[in-house]
Parts: structure tokens; C-alpha cells; sequence
């Protein structure tokens, strides 16, 4: 058999299917794992960009804006994610730090920026930058390893810890990490491989 | 289905001679090494998946040993030193009344990773014979495990904000202790591990012993 542009492998079960295009609107599954291979949306993409740009921005309030504050009538106490990976920059406790920055502010960043990168030009009808497909399988492969929606509930755990110690205050920090949570998830429902790869081809013939 | 797509009976890229890409789903002719399109390195089955997988397991499982053994959390109130470990910390939770949150952290450090070493090894030991489980359920059961890894990451992270909280309080100042770190890579190591795991060997073994027939 030879490949061709209609043929389309399942990326969880390898099975071959065969798309003359999809109807608007219309889910593509596997016909054995019942994966999605395709959706046509064709303003995904621009949802896509525009979702990831809105939580760069977040991103920045969370990182910097404490999401914490510790009030005790003594003293006052106030955490961001920025200075709870500093916090044991040194010494046996430095692996955690670098736990912390890589999974909640390095690889969720990194993540966002390989979005729109990538997809950022194709919203404007605009051929794609170079490096466009290493940006895009880059995005795909931290997905496991952005974790700021877990470090939330941490927030909230360490909240219900510390509440016999001290009065405790969400930050503004905490409200954005919200809403990056929120908007991860739907951005996530928006990503068919299949489709995505085929809009940027499309964009590179241009 | 809904859609246009039609399906070719079930066969996969790599009984008609191809492989395809697992990051864009293209396909190439068999022996291709890097996917045109979008130059990610093909293999039709990945070979050395099974090494990987029990390696990161084994590694994985070393280092959570140590976790449950060793102090989360290192609490120091005017001279006096209190250490908690994993199952130690819910306990106190759960003595506050906190019963939900103390659940929430024994599911993820508890239930979640033992339940990941167990169904990994399961589904490593499983597709390699024919075996006549549903291949549906068998991928059900390597989704959750890929899905819910991710989520013992709680305690380390709640450990970690509580040391930067209370850093400078001079009542009280929380340490992280060994386990902290211990636990942070167990988690890695068995997200590595459930990564490494090609999914489309579930589906090798599966037709010689139970019948396929279109759903
Ligand atoms: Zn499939
Ligand atoms: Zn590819």
C-alpha cells in the first residue's frame, strides 16, 4: 500500500483509516480504540492561539502575585509560586525546587509559548514560522508534564493544613491559576492531531 | 461512526506494509525513520518499550520505598521537632476533622501509586501472549493509569508551599523532608514508565485468541 494524504493511522491502536474530509462539525473516531482522530472545527485553531495567549498572560500574575497569604496577628506571610521554588534553592532540598519550577512554571510556560509559536500565525492566514512542527510535537509531548491544575489543589490542601496556625487569604495569584485551569481544559478539547497537522500542511503550502 | 472516514477492514499500518506517525498520524512506507511531515522519529513498534517500561518501574519502585518510610514534612515549634510521613500527615488530617482533604491526600499517595505499580505490571505482563482480554478494556485501564499518574504530585507540592509559607515564622518553621524528594521522583519515574508503554501492543497479541468481529 502506498501512503497517501487520505490515509490516516490511529497514533493509539495503529489501525488504517481512510478521510475524504470530515463534515463540519463531525467527530472522526477510530473504528477499534474509538480514539478521535479527526474533528472539523475549523475555528479550533483560533481558539486554540487565542486561549493560550489569555493564559500566558495569567501565567505571569500567577508566578509573581503571591497565591497565599498567612496572617497571624505576629507577622504576616505571603507565598508565590516564583518564591515556593526558591524557597530551597540550596542544598538536599534542591531537587524539589527543581521540581516545582519545571512543573509549574517552566513547562506549563514552554507549553503555551510552543501554541502559538506554531498555530499563532495560521489565526492570521499567515504561513507558518520555521520550527512550526518541532514547536507543535514539543507542545504534545509535555501535555503529562504541566501540572500547575495539581499544584491548585495543593494550594487548597496546604490551605486546610494551616488553617488552626494562622487566618489564610487566597492571593490574586490563586484566582488566575483558576482560571488557567479552566482554560486548559477547554483548550485541550479543542486538539485532534490530525486535524491540526493538516491546517499547518495547508499553511506551509500557502 | 459518525463522519466520512471508512474503515479498511481493521487493518493496521503495520500489516499493510507502513508505519505511522504517533504525534501527526501520517503514514510512511515501512523503514522510514523520521516522519516528513513532522519530524518526529517513527517506529513501527517501539522494541526497546518493554526494557523501559519495567526499568522506570523498578526504579520507580525503589524510590517509593524510602517516601513511606522517611519523614514528608519536618515541623519545628519553639524547640520542639515534629515529623510527619505520608500515611502520618493524613492521619493528622483526618484528626482535624478534615476528613475530605485527608482523603484527597491518601487517594493520591497512597491508592493512585500503588495502583499505578500494579496495573502496569499487569498490562506488561499481559500483552506480551496471546491473551483473551478485551483489548477495549485493557486500553481503558492504560488511559486512567497515563491519566491519573499526574495527580500524586499533591503532596509534594503541598509540602512544598507549606515550607515557603512558613519559612519565616518564628513560632514555627516547616521543613521538607527526605521523603519529599524520594516521592517527587517515584511519581516521574512511574509517568515515565506508563509513557513508555506502547499502547499498540495491545492489539498485537489480541487476534490470534478472541475474535475481532466489528462491533
Ligand atoms: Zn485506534
Ligand atoms: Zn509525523
Amino acid at each position: 500500500m502506498t501512503p497517501s494524504d487520505d490515509l490516516v493511522c490511529c497514533p493509539v491502536c495503529d489501525t488504517l483509516h481512510e478521510i475524504h474530509g470530515v463534515e463540519e462539525g463531525k467527530r472522526l473516531r477510530c473504528v477499534r480504540c474509538n480514539t478521535v482522530i479527526a474533528v472539523d472545527r475549523p475555528e479550533a485553531i483560533v481558539r486554540i492561539v487565542v486561549l493560550a495567549t489569555t493564559s500566558l498572560v495569567l501565567m505571569f500574575i500567577v508566578i509573581f502575585f503571591p497565591f497565599l497569604e498567612l496572617r497571624n496577628g505576629v507577622f504576616d506571610s505571603r507565598a508565590s509560586v516564583f518564591e515556593t521554588a526558591m524557597t530551597f534553592n540550596r542544598g538536599v532540598m534542591a531537587p524539589l525546587a527543581i521540581a516545582v519550577t519545571l512543573f509549574v512554571i517552566v513547562l506549563p510556560v514552554t507549553r503555551l509559548v510552543s501554541f502559538v509559536w506554531a498555530l499563532g500565525p495560521l489565526s492570521f492566514d499567515r504561513p507558518p514560522l520555521p520550527g512550526a512542527a518541532f514547536a507543535l510535537r514539543l507542545a504534545e509531548t509535555l501535555r503529562p508534564w504541566a501540572m500547575a491544575e495539581i499544584f491548585m489543589i495543593g494550594v487548597a490542601v496546604a490551605l486546610v493544613k494551616l488553617g488552626d496556625l494562622a487566618t489564610l487569604a487566597m492571593g490574586p495569584a490563586f484566582w488566575s491559576f483558576a482560571a488557567i485551569v479552566f482554560i486548559t481544559a477547554l483548550q485541550d478539547t479543542q486538539l485532534s492531531k490530525y486535524s491540526i497537522w493538516t491546517a499547518l500542511d495547508t499553511a506551509s503550502q500557502r | 461512526m459518525d463522519g466520512t472516514g471508512h474503515r479498511i477492514a481493521a487493518l493496521t499500518a503495520r500489516e499493510a506494509g507502513l508505519v505511522g506517525c504517533r504525534h501527526c498520524t501520517r503514514v510512511s512506507p515501512i523503514g522510514t525513520q523520521t516522519c516528513p511531515r513532522c519530524g518526529g522519529s517513527l517506529e513501527s513498534r517501539d522494541r526497546t518499550s518493554m526494557q523501559r517500561v519495567w526499568a522506570w518501574w523498578i526504579v520507580g519502585l525503589m524510590a517509593y520505598i524510602p517516601a513511606n518510610l522517611y519523614p514528608m514534612l519536618l515541623t519545628r515549634t519553639v524547640g520542639q521537632v515534629t515529623d510527619a510521613t505520608i500515611v502520618g500527615g493524613v492521619i493528622e488530617l483526618a484528626h482535624h476533622g478534615a476528613y475530605g482533604v485527608a482523603a484527597i491526600v491518601f487517594f493520591a499517595s497512597v491508592i493512585i501509586p500503588v495502583g499505578k505499580f500494579i496495573a502496569i505490571a499487569y498490562l506488561a505482563v499481559i500483552v506480551r501472549r496471546p491473551h483473551g482480554h478485551k483489548p477495549s478494556q485493557l486500553l481503558h485501564l492504560y488511559e486512567v493509569v497515563e491519566w491519573i499518574g499526574r495527580w500524586s504530585m499533591i503532596d509534594v507540592f503541598v509540602v512544598a508551599i507549606l515550607a515557603a509559607l512558613v519559612q519565616f515564622n518564628l513560632l514555627a518553621t516547616i521543613n521538607p523532608g527526605v521523603a519529599a524528594v524520594c516521592f517527587a521522583l517515584s511519581v516521574v519515574f512511574t509517568m515515565l514508565a506508563a509513557i513508555s508503554f506502547d499502547s499498540r501492543r495491545i492489539w498485537d497479541q489480541i487476534r490470534r485468541t478472541s475474535d475481532e468481529s466489528p462491533a
